[in-house]
């Protein structure tokens, strides 16, 4: 079968249960294909010959009743995997290797997927581009010249260049939901607390959340099922009922109602993306949904607040990278030189401005007037949204304000690269879940997405909401395989 | 004019200062397991083996609370009267050390587990209350060695993310008697509780010490300077009396005191200066994401209050009014739990006013001697409880008495047995003594002329005389009888 790669997750469960493909056709179909990809840069560590030799295993004695029986992946290289090397896209875990598993990874291996190897992503998830990757960036399957997005840029190019059937990211700000967006393929970024972050190499403990990035709707709510447990290992894990996210998926939305804010309608958006919003609004109602107006107030305080608190928590969260006791350590004359020497040469110029941020806003004498509040900005956005939602079932808005952008064209202004954040970071500022689905593309071809956001907990209806506007949007991304020789 | 002779003042020229002290002590909870993580605690284990990936800060290590540590705190303090806080946080203090893995303390430093308190000492002169500030959770860091290799040092994260409780005092004490006091006040009550050993050697309890000094009468604190990780109640004491006169010199010479960290050198017992207050660390405290707010409920703290012993304070009030104890004895009795629990044990079955002096006398000399504590007491409650039994019906003399114990003290021997063995039994058959007198009376007759003669006063010579023909063992009081009779 030489269209093995093609097929959705679903397709290639059925595929195996049916005993139509083993795990080892199918790993290697995705292992051959990622060989011929090294271009796009989407590995940082590749372990297929041992994802060969568990495939082989998995097909000796196969257990089909599982959820990803043999099935492949590769993983956000933010995911501790045991015995194999996790960097977080930096120079400082370079030769870091686990000797324990994060309980999202378990989680998947339990059900029978098969690990390909580590997906590149900006240093410690931090960007919107994976420019600030010590392992270089990652071209988008879409174009040559384009950002895959980020921080789990890796993760995007990777599903969208069909290397990997699924893929987990972790989504701090909308890093799974903006390269989601930019590479035409779908994100979810679940309640926070619906997974663990146990195992995940932390940057804004307060905001961080693990979640399914997929081809279509329906394989990321079969990933969110697996993935979402209640951990005590996780202090801020929650214990609440989840649903069978795929068995319970349906495209009966019939009557629900969806709330299009009208903050969000911010200044100098493109055309395209407000055009995309109203093509999606009448997607909404061809489904069935109600569409009403609503008003999120503090919106527009989101971007500063997140620039505040997600810097504060990674400035103390990055301490324990010290060159003491495992990672990068540069030699010093005394302890503080050494410390002084790693933290510079092991840390990119983007962590080390967050980190310099998150010191200065922490700071006696600056905490009450930065982080304390925006602590409270953020009690106001989280209002913001519980008083919609007296009022509506979910929220539609662009994922992002504008598609793809070429490399290099914002590694020079950090701020217009925050700004491609603004619609994506009051979600974890909320904790809410998000999903985004491609919608229509621009007029250069590039694809742009369209976000759900939910209640909390309420990741069934935005799945829902998703697979059915999925069906009547019927997006087809546009990749050619131009780096394949 | 002083109020009270107790009163500890430093005097320059024709100037008199008061010393005000607060203590921030740092007392290490009894528990299993770490405040985060599961490792576990023992004292002296082989550096590096009880470190878990939570405590040496792995990348996605999560810690987790330790619910039997929130127990420990909590019952602290209610011993200590105070008020528990149904929903405290904890913060992140963030510093760098080699020996601090995270990178940052997990602490609580605006909304503390407990809230103000009290602790009643007992000083010659009277009580006195000194309050207390706040008790807080935290994890302890590890430990640096830097004197194993000339270059390099050493870190042993076996006591990183151990559980210590912080607990604070109002700037209430006054000298350094009311400091050894108020240590040794908060060690029986956590002891009583079991919440810390307060083994002070093992750096289960251990200090910082706030001194200022201001004229006396004067209303307004002194600038403090704060003397760090002091481990010994001798070393706190002497630390005070060096800084306050420390202090005193510098005001009388005209100078300010700078607000600062000292060290205190307990070889040259000085103090000196670590760090001023320009120098001090900006430990960017904030609420720890990782954990919630700690929230308990008024049942959760209701049934720790029903696990709660009688304190020291209760204890002592009971054995004053219930054993008709005069305070000192009673103070001394309930100082420790250990104490307290034998000398119940001992009166169970034996009288009080004989135990209580037999306790505090012979017995805590004897351990005193052998440098022993009570839990290794040779003498067992039970076996004291005979030896005062054999004293009260009168088997035995309080001379011999003291002759068995020395016995019992040298391994726990039944004093009946020790007093069978050796014949030491109390001669009171009026026949026997009065052979016995007869054969004195004979032996000294020249005496026992003069005697009636009217030389009253050799009649101790005879009583001392019998005493000695029976090697003591004669009944003293019917020895006098029978001598009146007789002479």
């Amino acid at each position: 079968m030489s269209d093995i790669t093609k097929q959705s997750l679903s397709e290639l469960v059925e595929n195996i249960k049916s005993k139509k493909l083993s795990s080892s056709e199918v790993t290697k179909a995705f292992v051959e294909r990622s060989e011929k990809s090294k271009e796009l840069n989407v590995y940082i560590t590749e372990d297929y010959s041992n994802a060969l030799e568990k495939a082989k295993k998995f097909d000796e004695k196969p257990n089909l009743d599982l959820k990803l029986p043999g099935i492949p992946m590769a993983v956000k290289d933010l995911f501790c995997t045991k015995d194999l090397r996790t960097t977080a896209g930096s120079k400082i875990l370079n030769n870091f290797v686990p000797t324990y598993e994060s309980t999202v990874t378990q989680n998947i291996w339990n059900e029978g997927a098969i690990l390909m190897g580590k997906l590149n992503c900006d240093e410690f998830a931090m960007g919107s581009s994976n420019e600030t990757s010590f392992f270089g960036n990652v071209q988008n399957p879409i174009d040559k010249n384009l950002v895959p997005g980020g921080s789990s840029g890796g993760s995007s190019s990777a599903v969208a260049a069909q290397l990997t059937p699924i893929t987990i990211g972790t989504d701090t700000g909308g890093s799974i939901r903006q390269p989601a967006s930019f590479t035409g393929t779908v994100g979810l970024k679940p309640t926070y607390g619906s997974c663990s972050r146990y195992g995940i190499v932390a940057f804004a403990s307060s905001l961080d959340q693990a979640g399914p990035m997929a081809q279509n709707v329906k394989d990321c709510a079969l990933l969110q099922e697996v993935i979402s447990t209640y951990d005590v290992k996780d202090s801020t894990s929650i214990d609440f009922k989840r649903n069978e996210y795929s068995k319970e998926l349906t495209k009966d939305i019939k009557g629900k109602k969806i709330g299009i804010p009208k903050e969000y309608r911010v200044d100098d958006m493109p055309k395209e993306i407000e055009d995309l919003w109203k093509k999606g609004i009448e997607y909404a109602k061809d489904c069935g949904a109600e569409i009403i107006d609503i008003s999120l107030p503090h919106t527009n305080y989101a971007l500063p607040t997140y620039y505040i608190v997600a810097p504060a928590e990674a400035s103390s969260n990055l301490a324990r990278y010290d060159g003491v006791k495992y990672g990068f350590r540069a030699e010093g004359e005394n302890l503080i030189n050494m410390y002084e020497k790693t933290r510079s040469e092991g840390f990119g110029a983007e962590v080390q401005r967050r980190i310099m941020i998150g010191t200065y806003v922490l700071s006696s004498g600056y905490y009450d007037a930065y982080y304390l509040k925006a602590q409270k900005v953020r009690k106001l956005i989280k209002n913001d949204f519980d008083d919609a939602y007296k009022k509506v079932d979910a929220i539609l808005t662009p994922s992002t304000p504008s598609s793809a952008f070429k490399i290099g064209e914002k590694t020079n202004d950090p701020v217009s690269m925050y700004l491609n954040d603004i619609f994506t970071v009051p979600v974890n500022l909320a904790g809410l879940p998000g999903i985004s689905i491609p919608a229509g593309h621009d007029a250069k071809g590039y694809p742009l997405g369209l976000q759900i956001i939910g209640k909390a907990f309420d990741e069934q209806n935005i799945l829902n909401i998703a697979y059915a506007m999925e069906e009547k949007i019927n997006f087809k991304n546009n990749i050619t395989d131009w780096w394949i020789k | 004019m002083s109020k009270n002779k107790s009163e500890y003042l430093i005097n320059r020229h024709d100037n008199q200062y008061e010393v005000v002290i607060g203590l921030e002590v740092h007392a290490q909870v009894t528990s299993q397991s770490k405040l985060f993580s599961t490792s576990a605690t023992k004292f002296g284990a082989e550096p590096n083996t009880q470190v878990s990936l939570v405590d040496a800060a792995f990348p996605g290590m999560l810690p987790v609370i330790n619910e039997f540590c929130v127990k420990q705190a909590i019952k602290t303090g209610i011993g200590l009267k105070a008020k528990i806080n149904k929903r405290s946080v904890f913060d992140r203090k963030n510093y760098f050390y080699a020996d601090l893995p995270q990178g940052y303390q997990i602490s609580q430093f605006k909304d503390p587990i407990v809230g103000e308190g009290k602790v009643i000492l007992d000083m010659p002169d009277g009580q006195k209350e000194i309050g207390i500030e706040r008790l807080h959770l935290e994890q302890d860091a590890g430990k640096s060695i830097h004197d194993l290799d000339p270059k390099n040092t050493f870190v042993d994260l076996n006591r990183s993310g151990v559980a210590l409780m912080e607990i604070v005092s109002k700037p209430d004490l006054r000298s350094p008697d009311e400091v050894n006091a108020y240590i040794k006040k908060l060690r029986s009550i956590m002891r009583y509780l079991g919440t810390c050993d307060g083994n002070m050697q093992e750096g289960s309890l251990r200090a910082d010490v706030n001194v200022s000094v201001r004229k006396k009468g004067s209303k307004e604190f002194g600038t403090r300077c704060e003397i760090k990780n002091v481990n010994s109640i001798k070393f706190m004491q002497m630390a005070i009396e060096y800084e306050a006169n420390r202090q005193v010199d510098l005001i009388e010479d005209g100078q300010t005191i700078d607000q600062e960290t000292r060290l205190f050198d307990t070889k040259k017992n000085e103090t000196r200066s670590m760090r001023s207050k320009e120098d001090a660390h900006d430990y960017r405290y904030f609420p720890d994401p990782d954990l919630l707010p700690l929230e308990v409920s008024d049942d959760f703290i209701e049934n720790l209050k029903s696990e709660i012993p009688e304190l020291p304070d209760e204890k002592k009030k009971r054995f004053i009014e219930k054993f008709k104890l005069s305070p000192y004895e009673a103070n001394i009795l309930v100082s420790d739990i250990e104490t307290s629990n034998y000398f119940e044990n001992v009166i169970k079955k034996s009288d009080v006013k004989l135990a209580t002096n037999w306790i505090i006398g012979e017995l805590f000399a004897a351990l005193n001697e052998k440098n022993l504590e009570i839990t290794e007491s040779p003498i067992s409650a039970g076996n004291l409880s005979k030896l005062i039994n054999l004293i009260k019906d009168g088997t035995i003399s309080g001379k011999i008495a003291k002759t068995v114990f020395e016995q019992m003290m040298e391994g726990d021997k039944d004093p009946q047995k020790i007093v069978e063995e050796k014949g030491l039994k109390q001669e009171s058959d009026p026949k026997a003594l009065e052979a016995l007198i007869d054969k004195v009376i004979d032996d000294n007759r020249e005496k026992a002329n003069e005697y009636k003669s009217g030389k009253v006063k050799l009649f101790g010579f005879f009583v001392g005389q019998v005493m000695k023909v029976s090697g003591g063992k004669a009944n003293p009081q019917l020895v006098n009888e029978i001598l009146k009779k007789k002479l």
